[in-house]
């Protein structure tokens, strides 16, 4: 771990202290683990403490874990992973806050906090079905008008539900189910440990 | 007399200004712009799920097609990622291809944005003279991977191939006289270094031409100088970066501040506004494209004395060469698993991002060890700088929405994804 990089962890173990669930240190970066309880709270320090000082969020992006090392995850469900810069500072961090009900995703939003996430968290509800309270304008954004479903769910196939063509007869663009077969050409494979290896046999 | 209420105006898909597929519903009171409301996904192409369903190496075309106007900057975050997950160094050749690579693609993009820019507001020679310049480095795209816009070019671990020793010809036509095909094949005698060279020797003086165009021109000031004003705690609140941040005052860099591959044994400036208005965001891009064109020079100077390898050796990654893996068993089996089931990328997660011509492109990846990326998520500097769009145009003209639009350099490839 750089000098740095340890500077910035005892900076977060100071101000944050109990509120970090876990954090991890891994290819140079941190990721810090909170509950949504305290998400916000959390947000707000990093921002606005001295020592963090992230006046920038870079990014804001939904993740389903449900199939993650072929649905080995214990874990929660739905997780919102932010990307936190910061200028003064020269350093980033990852935060992670699992929502509670797989069934119902629900995080409050930063919307107040960093601007820039309102189109972030309203790709996250469009595309996971994760819910900002908080956010005054949480609509679809990326997908179609009057689309049904969240695309990017484990359990969405890729070829989605339905398609669009030209009809002849009713002289109209109708939409039906799709027609396309699924086809993986290259199957996902997950190798278990030390795979190949001389004693592992 | 019934009172004049607010009116909406749909502002796009199909509109020349709004590059690309901008559907915008304006808000006018008047001429004024009250709310600007951007509908963005009418190129939504899920590339993020796409991804999930692709081997690593699979993905790479597809950062090409993101930002369609830098294309080699995206493919190198994506590639960076995932030799920061798998751990392996690039050769020192490759990082130096990639960063001139980089600043081609830098000037690309700046010279698309400038020619639109100007289209944009009225001046309408630029977009000639730009793709004119666009010409000779779309070449060197195209030398190189054989490929004009979506190269490719960059691979996990490397480069594709080294830097050809020849251009490719132009031949007489019906169109080409034999003296003209002589004298535009006069520079793509020698290799590509000797052609970019060329290049880099005469784009200063080019540069000065653009500028005797626009920077004192009274139309294009009247039309840019105090338009769309940022403040700086603004455009940080607003998470802007790349010349967006830098207009507004702010020396932010990623080259300089967190620099990537061998940005910090290259010598630049970073150019900075004072205003935060379009007017210097322009500014800071121009001048960015003359340091891009220093740092090419000082690539090509260090391409040319220190030949190596452009790919890792670590066959886990990248194949081997063609010749070993007709006459070599090991090679061919890492040649095979290579091609049907791809690298695995151990557990992890990563977030990479390279200064891109338009600002942060990120990459965040998920790996969970197979062969396909768990999650992938692209960070495009547009899709923020777009979101902005509201906060930038209320209050201003409608004419100035052209304006704000140019100014942010919008490229939809990357903001719909």
């Amino acid at each position: 771990m750089s000098a740095k990089l340890e500077v910035l962890s005892l900076n977060l173990q100071k101000h944050l202290g109990k509120q970090i669930r876990s954090q991890q240190v891994a290819l140079g970066e941190i990721t810090i683990d909170v509950d949504v309880g305290d998400y916000v709270a959390v947000m707000t320090t990093l921002r606005d403490e001295p020592d963090l000082c992230f006046e920038e969020l870079m990014d804001l992006c939904g993740v389903d874990f449900s199939t993650y090392a072929n649905g080995q995850w214990a874990g929660k469900r739905f997780a919102a992973v932010s990307h936190l810069i910061s200028v003064a500072h020269n350093w980033r961090v990852r935060v992670r806050c699992f929502a509670t009900d797989d069934n119902f995703p629900s995080i409050p939003s930063v919307v107040s906090i960093w601007n820039s996430v309102n189109w972030f968290e309203r790709e996250a509800f469009d595309l996971y079905g994760i819910v900002f309270p908080g956010h005054n304008d949480l609509r679809r954004i990326l997908t179609d008008y009057g689309f049904i479903g969240h695309p990017f769910r484990k359990d969405f196939p890729i070829s989605g539900y339905v398609e669009m063509r030209y009809d002849p007869d009713q002289q109209r663009v109708i939409y039906q189910p799709v027609t396309i077969e699924p086809r993986e050409v290259t199957p996902r494979i997950v190798r278990e440990e030390r795979y190949g290896e001389a004693d592992n046999a | 007399m019934p009172d004049i209420q607010n009116y909406t105006l749909n502002f796009g898909p199909q509109h020349p200004a709004a590059h690309g597929v901008l559907r915008m519903v304006l808000e006018l009171d008047g001429e004024v712009v009250m709310r600007a409301d951007p509908h963005i996904g009418l190129l939504h192409r899920a590339t993020e799920k796409l991804a999930e369903t692709k081997t690593w190496v699979q993905s790479v075309p597809y950062m090409d097609r993101l930002d369609y106007m830098s294309m080699m900057c995206n493919e190198h975050a994506y590639c960076m990622a995932i030799e920061r997950m798998l751990g392996i160094e690039v050769p020192i050749r490759a990082q130096y291809i990639r960063v001139m690579y980089d600043e081609i693609t830098r000037i690309l993009n700046h010279l698309l944005w400038i020619g639109a820019h100007g289209l944009d507001v009225g001046a309408m020679t630029m977009v000639l003279y730009a793709f004119r310049e666009r010409e000779d480095l779309v070449d060197c795209y195209e030398a190189v991977s054989g490929a004009r816009m979506h190269a490719a070019y960059y691979r996990p671990g490397g480069v594709y191939r080294d830097l050809p020793d020849s251009m490719p010809q132009y031949r007489e036509s019906k169109w080409k006289s034999a003296a003209e095909v002589r004298k535009i094949n006069e520079v793509r005698s020698g290799s590509l270094l000797d052609f970019l060279e060329d290049f880099v020797k005469r784009f200063p003086k080019i540069l000065d031409e653009y500028e005797t165009l626009l920077t004192d021109n009274r139309i294009w000031k009247q039309r840019l100088v105090n338009v769309g004003i940022v403040s700086p705690e603004r455009a940080m609140q607003l998470g802007f970066t790349g010349p967006m941040l830098r207009g507004s005052g702010i020396a932010w860099d990623l080259r300089k501040k967190q620099p990537y591959e061998v940005y910090d044994r290259l010598d630049f400036d970073i150019p900075v506004g004072v205003t935060g208005d379009c007017y210097d965001r322009y500014l800071v891009r121009v001048e960015e494209m003359r340091q891009s064109n220093r740092i090419i020079q000082q690539c090509i100077d260090w391409l040319r004395v220190n030949p190596g390898p452009v790919i890792t050796d670590n066959y886990k990654v990248a194949s081997p060469p063609r010749a070993n893996m007709k006459s070599n068993m090991e090679e061919l089996i890492h040649h095979f698993k290579l091609c049907t089931e791809g690298m695995h990328v151990p557990e992890g997660q990563v977030y990479s991002a390279v200064e891109h011509p338009k600002g942060e492109f990120g990459i965040y990846a998920i790996s969970d060890g197979a062969n396909k990326p768990y999650r992938l998520k692209i960070r495009s500097p547009g899709y923020v700088h777009l979101s902005a769009m509201d906060e930038l145009t209320r209050g201003h003209m409608i004419a100035d929405v052209v304006t704000m639009v140019g100014t942010i350099d919008i490229v939809f490839g990357e903001i719909d994804r």
